[in-house]
């Protein structure tokens, strides 16, 4: 791998635009992303969250701008790119045929890395699948598949890891194992871009939250910051009555 | 470079073979039809078709054979397609990875898939009575033309993997190419057709194909036939791998 000292942030994104015909989908997005932080790009469906993830994952061409992760251009330095990114994509992108530990080995092989079969039992370790290795994927759950495919993600420690929408699909409990695996991904000093739908998660994860809407950033900042957008809040005092999550999560007496 | 390539192509492509070996049921599905169509012809039409000296399962034979293929690589546009839609294609593209060994994994698949398929339909004509006096030479030859046909094959079905919007929209391409032995010389000789059917079938692919398999199985010249063969399997090959260069790129940046 190429060795630079990167100053700057792990990714840059600077006017970028991007239209399927006659449908502006991205029309001038600029973020920055701070090396080892949790930024999340939050926006509702369609708003072209996957578009930006996909320029940055070297999958799609920008009509406009400029993307980089660490320094390096997505449109013309896409290998140095790729050797450092690693993409989780909105659904689970693993192998159904195979063992969730054969699907570790072969993204540790394809990354040619020692000792396969050892990083992949590490892994089943870690993301508590180790029961579960030997079985074919199509036999996991929903939440399974996801932290099969998040460990996928993992294999090389690639310093910049985009997820996109890591949650969507998933039942309550599932989605705070994966909250839980990205808190330490950023412990680690992984930079990590992650979309979402819901104002939930952004604020569970995020360091910095970034709202994309019609195309554009509309709001950047801290979770304080933009709480500071909002209308000052007035003090009620409500019954308040228990989520349908709150409930599943009782009665199921889920760890958290 | 070259050796990224070989050694990412050879892992992929482990991969794809288990997809293979783990459903022994498409590789029963692909020989199932052309081992049924061998045995209706064999023993109901047969009779009434006249080969002259050649027996009717070795006339036949060969074009078993091209159908056996055609059937087989709606199978490699099937993986293909999976790949696409469940996001592990995207996945491996934004890997450090030759990008073209996804696509290269799946075409070597798709070769030794239907060299398992033909083998065993060639097994079951030997029990039917097929006989061949053939060397090892005319052996090879065989082997060759069916190999060079199942790879120009295997790139038209890499176009509708990468791009069909359903999986019926990906292996519904094979249907045609299935049904096109039967009008060539395959089955019927073609001079007992009518003038434009007989026109099609005597300069369509499949019939130099098939004259030139048959003619090294029963130790024959195989005159021109050959290299007609050989140059409509290459020209399908090149545009083939065309088009389907031209959708990877349009799928992928």
């Amino acid at each position: 791998m190429t060795a630079r000292p990167n100053t700057g942030p792990a990714i840059r994104v600077q006017g970028l635009e991007k239209s399927y015909g006659e449908l502006k989908v991205l029309r001038g997005v600029d973020f920055d992303v701070a090396p080892g932080s949790i930024f999340a790009l939050l926006g509702s469906n369609g708003a072209g969250k996957t578009t930006v993830v996909r320029i940055l994952a070297t999958l799609l061409k920008a009509d406009a701008g400029t993307a980089s992760v660490n320094g390096f251009d997505v449109a013309t330095q896409p290998s140095d790119v790729r050797e450092l990114i690693s993409l989780t994509g909105q659904f689970a992108a693993v192998d159904e045929i195979l063992s969730g530990r054969e699907n570790l080995v072969l993204i540790a092989k394809l990354r040619h890395l020692k000792d396969p079969g050892a990083i992949a039992d590490d892994l089943l370790r870690r993301f508590s699948l180790t029961d579960a290795g030997a079985r074919r994927v199509s036999t996991y759950s929903g939440g399974m598949r996801r932290r099969l495919d998040i460990a996928m993600s993992l294999i090389g420690n690639p310093p910049v890891i985009f997820l996109d929408e890591p949650t969507t699909g998933l039942d309550p409990e599932a989605r705070l194992e994966v909250w839980e695996t990205v808190k330490g991904l950023a412990g680690r000093g992984t930079s990590v871009l992650l979309t979402t739908q819901t104002l939930d998660e952004a604020e569970q994860l995020a360091d910095r939250i970034a709202i994309l809407h019609q195309g554009r950033i509309i709001v950047n900042g801290t979770l304080a910051e933009l709480k500071q957008l909002l209308p000052p809040a007035e003090v009620e005092y409500v019954e308040k009555q228990p989520t349908l999550e709150d409930v599943f999560l009782a009665v199921v007496g889920s760890k958290k | 470079m070259a050796t990224q390539f070989f050694g990412d192509t050879a892992v992929l492509t482990g991969r794809t073979l288990r997809h293979v070996t783990r459903s022994v049921d498409t590789i029963i599905t692909t020989a199932i039809m052309p081992i049924a169509l061998m045995l209706m012809f064999v023993y109901v039409f047969g009779g009434a078709i006249d080969t002259g000296s050649t027996k009717y399962i070795n006339y036949m034979l060969p074009g078993i054979l091209l159908i056996t293929i055609a059937s087989g690589i709606s199978y490699t546009a099937f993986r293909l397609f999976m790949d696409m839609t469940s996001g592990i294609f995207e996945r491996f593209q934004s890997m450090p990875i030759a990008r073209s060994g996804v696509l290269w994994a799946h075409v070597l698949t798709s070769m030794v898939a239907n060299v398992i398929s033909l083998v065993i339909v060639v097994g079951v004509a030997f029990l039917m009575g097929f006989r061949s006096g053939a060397g090892v030479p005319a052996w090879l030859g065989v082997a060759g033309i069916l190999l060079l046909f199942t790879l120009a094959l295997t790139w038209i079905a890499v176009i509708p993997g990468l791009s069909a919007g359903s999986v019926e929209g990906a292996s519904v391409f094979s249907y045609p190419l299935i049904f096109l032995p039967f009008l060539s010389s395959a089955f019927v000789p073609t001079a007992t057709m009518p003038g434009p059917v007989r026109w099609f079938a005597e300069n369509q692919p499949v019939t130099s194909i098939v004259n030139t398999i048959r003619n090294l199985f029963t130790e024959q010249p195989v005159g021109n036939d050959i290299w007609i063969a050989l140059a409509w399997c290459a020209g399908i090959l090149v545009v083939a791998y065309g088009f389907a260069l031209v959708t990877y790129r349009r799928k992928i940046a």
